[in-house]
């Protein structure tokens, strides 16, 4: 009776310590390859496909169309003033957006009242899908950038806005207190209790804004533009090719991720001693 | 000095936590407050650091009222509360920042090496175990060289041989520093083991029951029996404090501290 018994034991030892080891075998590079391997797998089998004539690669041309078309986009230089346009877009709304979503949030966070008056009207607005307000956007602000950018900077706002408020709500009220023992003043209390404290939950807000910024510079564009990723979009559809909107969406991804990259690169230092990995996030 | 008059707290829902609490405690000493849960223990302890405010009465060291935090008194709390994005060594420091960068440094330096973290300066928080992480807490304490030291069960939540460890680096530090030092516990060894004066409190309101003093020399030997006997005593003691109101009142009339 003892011999399974002590097997099951040692079963239940191994699994776990195995386990560690086996993901440690796998470098970042093997980890990045396995990754890769069932998009290429994708593409390469559609490509395969077409080539031999199974499909026909009308609406969605093979791998190496898209990237004929990407080429001839970057080649002209063409596409690099679409992304250049997107990328204004995005940047000043996620800069107003991220701005008042930061400000609104520590505001209503630290003073009730304010909260009591403003908070009950935003939550209110937040329920409003943003693209709700593009007409309200066109007749005010007319075609141009700025019903674009306005878009953009409401869509990041709220996540923003949540994030902050939520983060400073929540701060430990025990932490305060050893700022208190050791007779803080209130900035002093804000700048290395509150600041810190909030930095790491103020980060992931900004990412969501970020990407939430993404979403609506593709509906801003879509909406009618002359540049732009989304109007590549736009114009792939009405002329009927599908290679460049999938060249515009590839764009999207790379660029979003960069943007996203830079980001946490940029924020990464200050939120070092962190315990969860944050680039997994 | 640190001397507490006729304190009192009750909070905003009607709980009287405190009541007519009248304490000298002169400097250098040290005295263990014991007492069941919901004494007051810690509301006392909060009060003399000013985080909190009383009812009524007046808490004054050497002579200067304590209205707010105060920079003659440091508190340990019950949890390390070390701030997760300082190092060791900044945690520490936390409280001396106003102080010139190089004796700041050193203060640090020596105050790591007393609690024998010394090779811990530059790691996280969240590296070091649990009584690593009290330790840091005490020098955070004591680097700002407090008059008065409170210490809020702090080694309530570690194991004997670590609380025994961080007994014996809290004496060290207090050689030192010679603070006066209020240490709330329920643990009568460790009041035994640490205090001059063990001071056994009472619920419903929380007030002082009993004294009993704690003359031996230090370093102790829990063994030896003057160690033994007055476990002895504040063990009664608190058996004592625990028992209804009725069946005590003789006593206390007795005392005359009482109506």
């Amino acid at each position: 009776m003892s011999a399974p018994a002590i097997l099951s034991s040692d079963e239940e030892q191994s699994a776990p310590s195995a386990r560690p080891g086996r993901v440690a075998v796998l470098g970042t590079g093997a980890r990045l390859a396995l990754g890769l391997l069932v998009p290429l797998a994708l593409a390469l089998g559609w490509e395969v496909a077409v080539a031999a004539g199974v499909a026909s690669g009308r609406l969605l041309p093979p791998p190496s169309r898209v990237g004929a078309a990407l080429w001839t986009l970057a080649a002209s230089g063409e596409i690099w003033t679409h992304v250049e346009a997107t990328l204004i877009r995005v940047g000043l709304g996620f800069a107003f957006g991220a701005s008042a979503g930061i400000l609104a949030g520590a505001l209503t966070a630290t003073l009730p009242a304010l909260r009591w008056l403003v908070d009950p009207s935003l939550q209110a607005l937040r329920a409003v899908p943003s693209l709700a307000w593009v007409p309200l956007f066109i007749l005010w602000f007319g075609i141009l950038e700025t019903p674009k950018v306005a878009l953009i900077a409401v869509g990041v706002f709220f996540p923003v806005y949540v994030g902050v408020a939520g983060a400073i709500a929540s701060v430990d009220r025990k932490l305060v207190e050893v700022g208190r023992i050791f007779r803080l003043s209130k900035l002093a209390l804000a700048r290395r209790i509150l600041l810190p404290a909030v930095l790491p939950a103020t980060l992931t807000a900004l990412r969501t804004g970020l990407g939430l910024g993404f979403l609506f510079v593709v509906a801003a564009e879509l909406m009618g533009a002359s540049e732009g990723l989304g109007y590549l979009l736009l114009d792939g559809q009405q002329f009927s090719k599908p290679d460049q909107i999938l060249a515009a969406i590839i764009s999207f991804a790379v660029v979003g991720k960069a943007a996203d990259a830079v980001l946490v690169a940029l924020t990464g230092p200050l939120v070092r001693w962190q315990d969860t990995a944050r680039d997994t996030l | 000095m640190l001397s507490i008059q006729s304190l009192s707290k009750t909070y905003a829902d009607g709980t009287r936590a405190l009541e007519g609490i009248d304490l000298d405690v002169p400097n250098a000493e040290i005295v263990a407050l014991i007492g069941g849960s919901g004494c007051g223990k810690t509301t006392l302890l909060r009060l003399i650091a000013g985080l909190d405010h009383p009812s009524a009465g007046r808490i004054a060291l050497d002579g200067e009222p304590i209205t707010g935090p105060h920079p003659g008194v440091g508190l340990v709390f019950q949890e390390p509360r070390l701030l997760p994005w300082l190092t060791v060594a900044d945690n520490v420091g936390f409280g001396i920042e106003h102080q010139p960068k190089r004796e700041r440094r050193e203060r640090i330096a020596h105050a790591l090496e007393r609690v024998g973290l010394v090779g811990h300066a530059g790691r996280w928080p969240r590296e070091l175990s649990g009584g690593q992480q009290q330790r840091v807490s005490i020098a955070r304490a004591f680097v700002a060289s407090p008059r008065v030291l409170l210490l809020d069960e702090p080694f309530s939540a570690l194991d004997a041989f670590t609380r025994k460890d961080l007994h014996r680096h809290l004496l060290a530090l207090w050689e030192e520093v010679r603070p006066t030092v209020l240490i709330v516990t329920h643990d009568v060894a460790e009041a035994v083991a640490l205090a001059d004066r063990a001071i056994v409190m009472r619920p419903h309101p929380g007030h002082l029951d009993d004294t009993v003093v704690l003359p031996m020399r230090r370093p102790r030997d829990p063994a030896a029996p003057a160690s033994e006997a007055a476990t002895r005593t504040i063990l009664s003691a608190l058996d004592h404090s625990l028992r209804p109101r009725d069946a005590s009142r003789a006593p206390q009339l007795a005392g005359g501290s009482s109506f």
